[in-house]
């Protein structure tokens, strides 16, 4: 058994593979990393029904990757991304991953090997953070958001670059009586219009996919297809593609 | 990373060479701040000491205190976009302290806008500030290749600076020292051509951030003896690495090419990540700025004006570009790592579009890294490392 652990800045993952995806574990990431990282050992070997002797590597990613004890060796969240995407499908050659904190994409040739990446570890806008926010303001709760935003009429325009004063907009929109359904479907465009200007920096080749926590909206997804004019692909389950990563790379090294 | 031996040289090289500075008035001598890509050439015949506020704010910025000079400098008005040598040396004048003590109170300014337009400004306030008079060279951009009116035009405006270092120095411009000056520049550049060229050997005896570290003598001390002195012997420690194998990173498995400023406060952790994935910055397009000179004794105004006209930060995208095509084929490097540094507006500038047309004319990847080279509150460590070690993972695979 191989196991992955992805500790990102809102959410962190664990995967056990052996030949196959055994089980998958996601936790919120609390303030103790070590411990966070115990918990979900504890909890993804539960799962699996498994000891944690079976387990023969330990591939840690993610922004707290050097704070995972039981961990082999570690790798970025961007080759992790990469190997697992190219795992669950060979012909992807772009991922557009939009975490908690930041947005990435990822150029990979027909071998899985990184080509190119781009990183928006700057800016909340284009992240999770800015979807939380917007949630917060809107009193809707964050796995709502996109089967709302599916049913809007009206397209509103949210024009601010930074999350915060784009959360002034989104107040002065509810200010003026526009529907929530209106509000987030434009909250998913502002998202998707700067994640796309990042993804532009890379060539984007067919197949695409996306990854991360963000990929579970629905509304977001719509969003993203309409301005990158391209299909997308969503695995089974997005959160997971970079545990799954670590977790292949435990395997190989 | 093996340290040089010859790192001691330079550091009582550098100290006296402030130490100079500091006791100038003592023994009467004038005091020039000169800016880095100045023709300091025409100061050495009047025996004037010249110090660098540029190199001073790098020493600020190594020392960590760079953040803080410049917190004082936003305080007065200045604003935090602009260029954080000028707010790290405003800062420390203000303050009138710095690792060093402080740059001593300058008698004039000497400055060029090869470099950026930012000189000008900055020597006009500390102009006023020490109420001391401002020699300008205005050099302008080469867009395609130099012109012979911008050679006429800098030629002229050099006589005219000679004419006003006599008056301010009273003392006679003397012709022969100015080509002994020249000569001695001459030879100081190549020979740091010659130590920046040890980067193409397989591997490297030296990374950039040798190069960062042992530029300091061609910057200030260029045209004098001592500096072509301890070129020599630098020159000779790497030859040395060179027959007994000795590389600057243990299994050198990465070729690396770096551009822009250093990140003069994060010198220490970047080539410890670069190394612990064996990668060496063999080659840098900051410090080569300063190779690329030839100097002609036989028309001495007019090649110092053709010199300090093609400098690198006062060339186009498209000249910059052959330049950096030329780097990568010289040193056969596997990739760039481009500094967007946030505060240095025309070495950063275009740094997307240039990412882009080397991808596309060499192949190779180039991974984009944003810091400031002095101001540390832009700079995110996790975040940068992440990027690095990403790209390093993508390159070893």
């Amino acid at each position: 058994m191989w196991c992955g652990i992805d500790i990102g800045a809102a959410t962190a993952k664990l995967v056990l593979f052996e030949n196959m995806v055994v089980s998958s574990t996601v936790i919120p990431s609390g303030f103790d990393t070590v411990k966070t990282a115990e918990e979900l050992m504890e909890r993804g070997v539960e799962k699996a029904g498994i000891h944690r002797r079976d387990i023969r590597g330990i591939v840690a990613t993610g922004y707290g990757r050097n704070m995972v004890p039981m961990a082999d060796r570690t790798v970025t969240e961007i080759t992790c991304h990469a190997r697992g995407a190219h795992y669950l499908d060979s012909q992807v050659r772009t991922i557009i991953d939009i975490g908690g904190q930041d947005s990435k994409a990822i150029s990979l040739d027909a071998s899985g090997k990184v080509k190119d990446f781009v990183m928006n570890d700057r800016c909340a806008a284009g992240t999770g953070r800015f979807l939380e926010v917007m949630a917060r303001a809107l009193e809707v709760e964050l796995d709502e958001l996109g089967d709302l935003s599916l049913r809007c009429r009206e397209n509103v325009t949210i024009s601010s670059t930074c999350t915060v004063f784009a959360e002034s907009e989104v107040i002065s929109y509810k200010n003026q009586g526009k529907k929530k359904e209106d509000i987030i479907a434009g909250v998913h465009e502002a998202i998707a219009s700067r994640v796309l200007a990042m993804v532009h920096q890379i060539p984007i080749k067919e197949k695409i996919m996306v990854t991360g926590g963000v990929a579970l909206n629905a509304g977001m997804i719509h969003a993203l297809e309409r301005k990158v004019e391209k299909e997308v692909e969503i695995p089974e389950d997005p959160q997971v593609v970079g545990a799954l990563g670590a977790a292949l790379l435990a395997k190989e090294s | 990373m093996k340290k040089l031996n010859t790192y001691e040289n330079l550091k009582k090289l550098i100290g006296s060479h402030y130490m100079q500075g500091k006791t100038a008035h003592f023994f009467n001598q004038k005091v020039g701040w000169v800016s880095s890509g100045a023709p300091v050439e025409l100061l050495r015949p009047f025996d004037v000491i010249t110090l660098y506020p540029e190199n001073h704010a790098s020493i600020c910025g190594a020392a960590k205190q760079g953040s803080e000079f410049c917190e004082v400098a936003e305080a007065e008005g200045f604003s935090r976009d602009l260029c954080s040598y000028f707010r790290c040396d405003r800062g420390s004048t203000l303050l009138g302290t710095s690792p060093i003590g402080g740059l001593p109170r300058p008698d004039f300014l000497f400055g060029c806008n090869n470099i950026c337009g930012t000189i000008l400004k900055w020597y006009e306030i500390a102009s006023r500030h020490y109420d001391v008079p401002f020699l300008f060279v205005d050099t302008p951009f080469v867009h395609t290749a130099i012109t012979d009116h911008a050679v006429e035009y800098v030629t002229a405006q050099l006589q005219q600076a000679v004419e006003s270092l006599e008056s301010l120095t009273g003392r006679e411009f003397d012709e022969q020292k100015f080509v002994r000056t020249l000569e001695l520049s001459k030879k100081c550049v190549e020979l740091w051509t010659r130590t920046l060229e040890f980067g193409a050997y397989k591997p490297s005896p030296l990374t950039c951030f040798d190069a960062f570290t042992q530029m300091a003598a061609i910057v200030s001390l260029r045209g004098t003896q001592e500096a072509v002195t301890h070129y020599m012997t630098l020159n000779q420690e790497l030859e040395s690495r060179v027959q007994k194998g000795i590389a600057a990173v243990e299994n050198e498995n990465i070729r690396l090419l770096w551009d822009n400023i250093p990140v003069w406060y994060a010198m220490r952790g970047l080539s410890e990540l670069f190394e612990k994935y064996h990668a060496c910055l063999v080659a840098d397009t900051y410090t080569n700025a300063w190779a690329s000179a030839a100097l002609d004794t036989g028309n001495p105004m007019e090649s110092l004006a053709r010199n300090y006209l093609e400098i690198y930060l006062n060339i186009s995208m498209d000249l910059m570009l052959e330049r950096i095509v030329a780097l990568i084929h010289r040193f056969d490097v596997d990739g760039m790592v481009m500094h967007s540094n946030r505060s240095c507006k025309p070495y950063s500038l275009g740094q997307y579009d240039l990412a882009r047309c080397i991808k596309e004319e060499t192949g190779i990847p180039v991974v984009i890294i944003e810091a400031d080279m002095v101001d540390s509150r832009v700079y995110a460590e996790e975040q940068m490392r992440t990027r690095i070690e990403a790209f390093l993972e993508s390159l070893g695979e």
